[in-house]
């Protein structure tokens, strides 16, 4: 297998897509070939790049939304989530 | 109710990656929120039908992008959505390895990627025009097989690896972008205009 060959697996062989013997020659090639080798690495170090850094956290009104949707707030017989009115105190968050 | 339990333990872990690639999708916080609390109503109604032992997170996933498709879809493009031209093989470690002085032991490329901050890396998936996107997605920070992108996108295989293997050259055409326009690589330099003539 050539440098072109591999390189246009590199993707295949990344997403684990490739059969054993077609992994087996491109490792093949990479041993022998370190700017191939090279690409690789970098290629497995991008993956983990994007895979790792476009995360976000639901914000906690949401995570209250859905729970309070699907009934697991307040029962399940609830028609709708209370909300505060403009102006007025939230009825569970009044401590006074 | 033990129905609504279950749904609780098995569907609610999934909220933070959901909500990620929500927000990924729609590229703003009013709509993401809205895409995962619809996602998660309709997988709670259809949660009965759910058959144990499939896949739940494939299964959730599958919701939120019918959801997204069919909620945003309609919605006019972004006018800077569009697809640009693919960008070769190996294009930004090709880019990166025009970069001098390499410190012992790391690769000055992969010190680039170490340095590239969440706001880029989430910039450049959001570039992305709507199918390279979702599909990219699905299997770069989700994890998910061709197969199991073929099954959530509802189109071929071969449609699946053609769209990831475009995306991918995209994204990283965007990183590189991205990142010379926010100074984390040196700004190449621009080709002499051309006076002849």
């Amino acid at each position: 297998m050539d440098c072109e060959q591999t390189i246009r697996q590199v993707y295949l062989y990344l997403d684990g897509e490739l059969t054993r013997y077609r992994r087996w020659q491109i490792t093949r090639h990479l041993d022998r070939c370190p700017p191939c080798q090279h690409g690789f690495d970098f290629e497995t170090e991008l993956r983990q790049v994007v895979a790792t850094r476009s995360h976000d956290e639901v914000p906690d009104g949401l995570r209250q939304r859905i729970a309070e949707a699907i009934g697991l707030v307040g029962g399940p017989l609830r028609p709708e989530p209370l909300r505060a009115v403009d102006g007025d105190p939230a009825p569970d968050e009044s401590e006074r | 109710m033990a129905d609504q339990a279950k749904f609780a333990d098995l569907a609610m872990p999934y909220m933070d990656p959901l909500y990620s690639a929500a927000l990924r999708m729609t590229r703003n916080a009013a709509d993401a929120e809205d895409l995962v609390q619809e996602t998660y109503l309709r997988a709670y109604r259809g949660f009965g039908g759910f058959q144990e032992g499939t896949n739940l997170k494939a299964w959730l996933y599958k919701i939120l992008t019918n959801t997204f498709i069919n909620m945003y879809r309609a919605k006019k493009r972004r006018p800077d959505e569009v697809d640009f031209d693919d960008a070769e093989d190996f294009f930004l470690f090709r880019r990166l390895g025009g970069l001098e002085a390499a410190e012992a032991g790391k690769t000055p490329e992969v010190q680039v990627l170490e340095a590239m901050p969440e706001s880029v890396v989430k910039d450049a998936i959001e570039a992305l025009p709507e199918q390279f996107r979702v599909a990219v997605l699905l299997a770069d920070v989700e994890g998910f097989s061709y197969k199991e992108i073929a099954e959530i996108t509802e189109v071929p295989i071969g449609t699946v690896m053609s769209r990831l293997h475009r995306g991918r050259k995209q994204l990283q055409a965007r990183l590189w972008d991205f990142a010379v326009e926010r100074g984390l690589v040196p700004r190449p330099p621009q080709p002499e205009p051309d006076r002849s003539g």
